[in-house]
């Protein structure tokens, strides 16, 4: 056992903190999502786990349900419906003493009849006269709410809320904009790192510019272009190819570079044996390059999955904004208006939206871990 | 029903791309061994069979636009007439826009220090602890959602209820603990620019700790050891040892942080939607793009903004890769 020295204890701490401040957001965030949407919009989700107080106003049964039982008037009810798993802390008959009576208890109306309430909401209300009130009588009651944990929440957002349709579209977008780019530029890559062509340094000075280019430059252009397209056609310039398209031009740059960047770096005595035995690049890129590049194909399309994923700014342009094309961070953004305090349909739509990209990060994180950090080199 | 479309608009997609590889190198086969009867391996049409795709895609979708943009900014809102500089002239007057140029360059100053800062320094402390990869996997995190998703979270953070009531945002529920008035925190001119960098601070952090991570493993044990012997303590070592070591990789981290922050968009959009004195250039943008039917004109003129922003960068990277070719 190495002693602990003050400056180690001071490591640890200081770490603790920075990871707690790094994950208590989502961890709120998921807590959230599960509890009952009251509970969230009353108190803290750090409460989740305790019995919250709540003062209520509940009205008995009017008094057509009396029954007589021998010479008495009856009312018997709940002041919840079903099992609510609420619990009765105090209750009061007049506004002025709301939580008189302990409950379970008997409280003395006005008129002398008997108020019994139970804890669970179950009274009985016995009086010698004949009931008359037409409006049930008020009661007054601190309920206590135990801790729930619900998936209501996510079955609300899933089906009623459209976003297990835009799951589906996310992945409509996401799947064929990470393997198109990935395919286009693999071979394009081969062609940069072993053949030889007129303008081959020009090329990949161009697309060592073109990596910075912000998207932004692209936009209004490519929107010109798609809706004279959708003209000409008589179709809608906002499409799912569309969309593919954008996206493959805009990772392009990044995965060429990247792919050449592995690609070039595979033992080119490989490639001259291969080449004295009459293999065309052709029959070289299928057979031996694809097979050596399938970790940097997952390296890279990672990224570019889950870039696509999380994208925003490229579906609000591109895509439709109706439910059979409308993506998971589309939605997610209108949510933010259309339910700007219902925090129970917020919290369950952000963790749908994370699921898929925490997943990945979760099962590739070495991958993931390996792309961006090559991404990151070309700034 | 939805299912089987997405399988087959998926499935077709790919299908398209991958044909085209295979059909143009077989026809090419044939039509050559037809044509020309010489060696295969001579071919010099394959390789822009090869690069054809690749090509096309990026003279649509990023050199023209490049061109076309730029021609844009001089013309008028839908493109028609030329008018000069009167979109720059418009843009300089703009307080919109000096508001976003104001708020970029706060950006730019304070996202990529502070990334930077915290990734050294998480990096630093993950070293010395027996748990660090686990702190390091749980930092790193926030790099794989969305910036929406990312809003969501942070939203619910900053969530404020007027004072009688329980607060059940996180900061402000702190701040009512403490004894201080709870605040709209998004909604605070100036300051609130800084709770919205938050986001994007958590969301980067991580990108810089592994870079730094992996280039401090990449320092030589026996320079520090020879420093201890010499006396110096940790803190000497770390500033006069490890900071030169990691300059080129602080200016890699800097530079990627940075061309984000200058096209941050989904944070601002998701959080105020510029309101409150919040907007940047990327989300002012946006606006034009569509507002009245669309500016071309001034939408331009605001990418060329950007666009100025990363000019710096993109020179360096060219000769970076130009001196890592040579080598």
């Amino acid at each position: 056992m190495k002693k602990l020295s003050f400056g180690k204890i001071i490591t640890h701490l200081v770490l603790l903190a920075v990871v707690a401040i790094w994950v208590i957001p989502t961890f709120g965030l998921l807590v959230s999502s599960l509890r009952d949407k009251d509970q969230i919009a009353l108190t803290g989700w750090w409460k989740a786990l305790k019995y919250n107080e709540f003062n209520e106003i509940i009205r008995t049964e009017k008094s057509n349900v009396q029954v007589k039982e021998g010479e008495y008037y009856v009312i018997t009810g709940s002041l919840f419906s079903k099992s609510s798993g609420k619990e009765i802390k105090n209750f009061g008959i007049t506004s002025k003493a709301p939580s008189k009576y302990k409950a379970p208890s008997k409280a003395i109306m006005k008129n002398g009849s008997i108020f019994q309430l139970e804890k669970n909401g179950d009274y009985r209300w016995v009086s010698k006269k004949k009931f008359k009130h037409k409006k049930g009588k008020r009661v007054f009651i601190t309920v206590i709410t135990p801790p729930t944990m619900t998936l209501e929440n996510y079955e609300e957002v899933l089906f009623f809320r459209g976003l297990g349709q835009s799951f589906l579209n996310s992945l409509t977008v996401a799947i064929p904009s990470t393997l198109i780019p990935l395919i286009i530029g693999a071979f394009a890559a081969y062609a940069l790192s072993w053949m030889q062509f007129f303008g081959r340094d020009l090329l990949f000075a161009t697309i060592v510019c073109l990596l910075v280019v912000p998207l932004q430059m692209s936009l209004i252009p490519i929107l010109t272009i798609y809706n004279d397209v959708g003209n000409f056609l008589g179709v809608s310039a906002k499409s799912y190819v569309g969309i593919w398209l954008a996206h493959t031009g805009f990772g392009m740059p990044l995965k060429i570079f990247l792919l050449r960047n592995f690609i070039k770096s595979l033992p080119h005595e490989m490639f001259e044996a291969a080449r004295v035995d009459g293999a065309t690049h052709y029959q070289i890129f299928m057979k031996i390059v694809l097979p050596l590049s399938i970790p940097a194909f997952a390296s890279i399309g990672i990224l570019q999955f889950l870039w696509v994923w999380n994208d925003l700014l490229v579906a609000l342009v591109f895509l439709d904004k109706m439910p059979s094309e409308i993506v998971l961070t589309s939605r997610l953004r209108e949510m933010l208006g259309e339910f700007a305090q219902n925090w129970e349909i917020l919290t369950a739509s952000a963790f749908v939206s994370m699921i898929v990209p925490l997943i990945v990060f979760l099962s590739l994180q070495r991958y993931f871990i390996r792309g961006l950090v090559a991404g990151s080199v070309k700034g | 029903m939805p299912l089987l479309q997405f399988f087959i608009y998926v499935s077709s997609g790919i299908l398209v791309c991958i044909l085209y590889y295979v059909l143009a190198n077989h026809l090419h086969d044939y039509f050559y061994k037809k044509f020309y009867k010489s060696n295969l391996q001579d071919s010099k049409l394959r390789a822009w069979i090869f690069l054809a795709p690749a090509l096309i895609i990026l003279f649509i979708f990023l050199i023209y636009p490049v061109a076309e943009t730029t021609r844009l900014s001089f013309l008028d809102n839908h493109g028609r007439e030329f008018k000069g500089i009167n979109n720059y002239i418009w843009a300089i007057n703009d307080s919109d826009f000096r508001q976003s140029i104001f708020n970029n360059f706060l950006w730019l100053i304070v996202v990529p220090t502070s990334c930077t800062f915290l990734g050294l320094t998480i990096a630093a402390l993950a070293d010395r602890v027996w748990w660090g990869v686990i702190a390091k996997s749980l930092i790193f995190m926030p790099m794989a959602i969305s910036f929406v998703g990312a809003s969501v979270i942070w939203k619910f953070v900053y969530e404020y209820r007027g004072p009688e009531n329980d607060q059940i945002g996180l900061l402000n529920a702190i701040m009512v603990y403490f004894g201080a008035s709870p605040q709209a925190w998004i909604a605070i001119p100036f300051w609130n620019n800084f709770f919205l960098m938050v986001i994007m601070i958590w969301i980067q952090t991580g990108l810089a700790m592994v870079i730094f991570s992996a280039a401090l493993r990449a320092i030589p044990e026996e320079t520090i050891e020879a420093a201890r012997i010499d006396g110096a303590g940790e803190v000497r070592i770390f500033f006069f040892i490890i900071i030169p070591f990691l300059s080129e990789t602080i200016l890699v981290i800097w530079t990627t942080i940075t061309i984000l922050v200058l096209k941050v968009f989904d944070i601002v959009l998701a959080m105020t939607n510029g309101q409150w004195g919040t907007e940047v250039l990327a989300n002012l943008m946006f606006d034009w793009m569509f507002r009245g039917g669309g500016d071309s004109g001034r939408g331009s003129t605001i990418a060329l903004f950007i666009m100025l922003g990363v000019i710096p960068i993109m020179i360096w990277n060219l000769r970076r890769f130009k001196m890592e070719d040579n080598k």
